[in-house]
């Protein structure tokens, strides 16, 4: 885990301390709330539909017992005692009061965390593999590059204020785990004729107008990877429209440009930036290494006695393969049946941080999918934690599962939501209960957003739900066929609209001809993908 | 009839605009007729309150509820937690506004 220096650490507490003065004057009205509306969002606390929401970044989803037992202490403290992991590897709460915000916003300085950078148009929190350091399948940790590229987005003057927000992700698998083709720049670091680099995919993204993006460069030397991250900004910055919101994201230059043309513009811009000479020493670069050292590993290798039926489901879910013998990757299902998607109590937060400090080298991660990860688990120790799990309430086997549903807050919190979506998420989860029926099903990833904007990744959910206001009713669109993997893929809208419990039934006459089509160890987006969209939609509409 | 919201400046609380305060109470809320602009620019003014507006509301049995499915969230607080809503003890709370 990386760990603040003296710089880190300063303009953290200075960005605290300036907030404070801040909400100081606007509570006393010494400014409007125009003037001190840019300045909370800078610091990640927004107006909600109930109270002010504080998004927390949690960088590449990364976080130790420490941190994680300071959000549980928020939760309690300042929130309803609870929070709300979100699929951008952050943490949100609910119910923070204004007044009580800079004093939050010190003890999180405490434990290295912050909300900088959760708003507005810069560059947002990295995101990254939640595997990673612990994936058989990847080439190198990405955890030290999205550690550099976050240095050099915090407070990167030239950047803080761009057409639109701006989202990165670094991988380093070719399993995609972190929807990396779907962010503004997604990085794949990937290895040529022995010599660490990256593939940069540029320009794509959801919300209204989702795309995937194109590869602009397949191979940048990893010493050159910040001065081409910065030319590929640079680009957007000069270029990127102003002028109208919807066309503001770097995915509608990138496809107004094309591809192309973008590319040769970056190449353009890079030969000037590799001048100023940014990318860091390699002294620099080692020093960051180095705290994403691989733990010592100890443990021997272990058969596993599967001889309680339920542990062995939990196992054959939610436990992964772990690139050392004798380890396991534990994911943590947050999406308890009938449960909100995301949303954990302080009480199961403390549980998670103290599994973590036992028996996972103290760290944990949070996944875009709304889940938390145990990434270093000596197999000898996953019976442990699965008891400990299952005591809070943490041990549904159901990763990947259709009841493992991505689902934005919704209209049941957000201010910008047009439809609810925890509601729908708790019926379809209840209508396919039965565990065997799911594991029948096999991986089928529902995505649902609560509007436009996508924050629930319903283009690419194997099923995509996305809630629309019909004339102040709410009506649920229903999409097939999307994938944020590696496999990449936009869902597409099947026709009219449902009501909530509409779309339920619409789905489950989805998963019934499924299974009546499906052919040997397809999985539901293979068999759409053969068969193709017609005997879905006919099945849905008859 | 009209009502007016915002949400507490210091706590971030929805309000309800009573007819001379801000409660934290739909059933509080008074219809403005056509004095709603006017309450508007003297309440902002005042900055007790952020961002308020005058939304259409209906006349319910247990009085005032807006006419729009996200302000009647706003009123009762979420529908998924039933036990953070105004009403906790009534087991009605969370299906009220569906």
């Amino acid at each position: 885990m990386y760990k603040y220096d003296q710089y880190d650490q300063a303009i953290v507490d200075a960005r605290v301390e300036e907030f404070r003065d801040q909400v100081r004057r606007r509570l006393a009205g010494e400014i409007t709330e125009d003037q001190f509306k840019p300045l909370r969002l800078m610091n990640g606390l927004y107006l909600q539909l109930h109270a002010y929401m504080l998004r927390v970044a949690i960088p590449y989803g990364t976080l130790d017992s420490r941190q994680m037992r300071m959000l549980a202490h928020i939760a309690r403290k300042y929130d309803r005692d609870y929070g709300h992991f979100t699929t951008r590897q952050n943490i949100q709460y609910n119910w923070i009061k204004l007044e009580e915000c800079p004093d939050l916003l010190a003890k999180l300085a405490t434990v290295e965390m912050h909300a900088i950078q959760t708003s507005g148009n810069c560059i947002r929190n990295i995101s990254s593999d939640q595997y990673a350091g612990a994936a058989a399948d990847e080439i190198a940790d990405p955890r030290p590059w999205a550690e550099l590229l976050r240095q050099w987005s915090t407070f990167h003057p030239e950047f803080s204020y761009l057409p639109r927000k701006f989202k990165i992700a670094v991988i380093a698998a070719d399993e995609a785990r972190a929807a990396m083709r779907l962010h503004d720049i997604g990085i794949q670091l990937i290895e040529r004729d022995g010599t660490l680099g990256a593939a940069f995919y540029v320009g794509g993204g959801m919300g209204r107008t989702p795309m995937i993006a194109p590869l602009i460069k397949d191979f940048v030397p990893a010493e050159d990877l910040l001065s081409y991250s910065e030319a590929c900004l640079r680009v957007y910055n000069r270029h990127g429209r102003r002028d109208n919101i919807y066309k503001a994201r770097i995915k509608i230059l990138v496809h107004e440009l094309g591809a192309e043309e973008y590319a040769r513009q970056v190449e353009e811009e890079f030969a000037h930036v590799k001048a100023l000479n940014i990318d860091p020493p390699a002294a620099e670069l080692e020093r960051i290494q180095a705290f994403f050292a691989p733990p010592p590993f100890d443990a021997a290798d272990v058969e596993l006695d599967r001889s309680d039926p339920d542990f062995a489901v939990w196992l054959d879910q939610n436990v992964k393969p772990h690139k050392q013998a004798g380890y396991a990757i534990v994911n943590i299902s947050l999406k308890p049946l009938g449960g909100i998607p995301g949303d954990a109590s302080s009480a199961q937060i403390d549980v998670m941080a103290n599994l973590a400090e036992r028996y996972s080298f103290d760290e944990l991660r949070v996944t875009h999918a709304q889940n938390i990860v145990l990434p270093h688990v000596a197999k000898r120790d996953l019976y442990a934690v699965w008891q400990a799990l299952a005591e809070a309430g943490l041990a549904e086997a159901n990763l990947d599962l259709i009841s493992d549903i991505i689902a934005c807050p919704g209209l049941d919190y957000c201010s910008l939501a047009n439809a609810r979506s925890i509601p729908v998420a708790q019926k379809i989860a209840r209508r396919f209960a039965d565990p065997a029926r799911q594991r029948d099903l096999g991986e089928l990833k529902l995505k649902i957003s609560g509007c436009i904007n996508a924050c629930g990744h319903h283009h690419a959910g194997h099923i995509g739900i996305l809630g629309v206001d019909r004339k102040g009713t709410e009506n649920y669109q229903l999409l097939l066929g999307g994938s944020g993997a590696e496999d990449a893929s936009l869902g597409k809208i099947t026709g009219p609209g449902f009501s909530e419990d509409g779309v339920v039934d619409a789905i489950e006459r989805v998963t019934d001809k499924y299974v009546a089509l499906r052919a040997d160890g397809e999985r539901f987006l293979d068999t759409y993908r053969r068969v193709g969209f017609e005997p879905f939609k006919e099945a849905i509409y008859g | 009839m009209k009502i007016l919201t915002g949400n507490d400046l210091a706590s971030g609380a929805v309000t309800w605009w009573a007819g001379s305060w801000w409660s934290r109470h739909v059933e509080d809320a008074v219809d403005v007729g056509e004095d709603g602009e006017a309450i508007l620019q003297r309440e902002d003014g005042a900055r007790r309150v952020n961002a308020p507006y005058l939304i259409a509301a209906i006349t319910t049995p247990e009085g005032p509820r807006p006419a729009h499915i996200k302000d009647r969230v706003r009123a009762l607080g979420p529908t998924v937690r039933p036990d953070l809503t105004l009403k906790p003890a009534d087991p009605q709370a969370g299906e009220w506004v569906i």
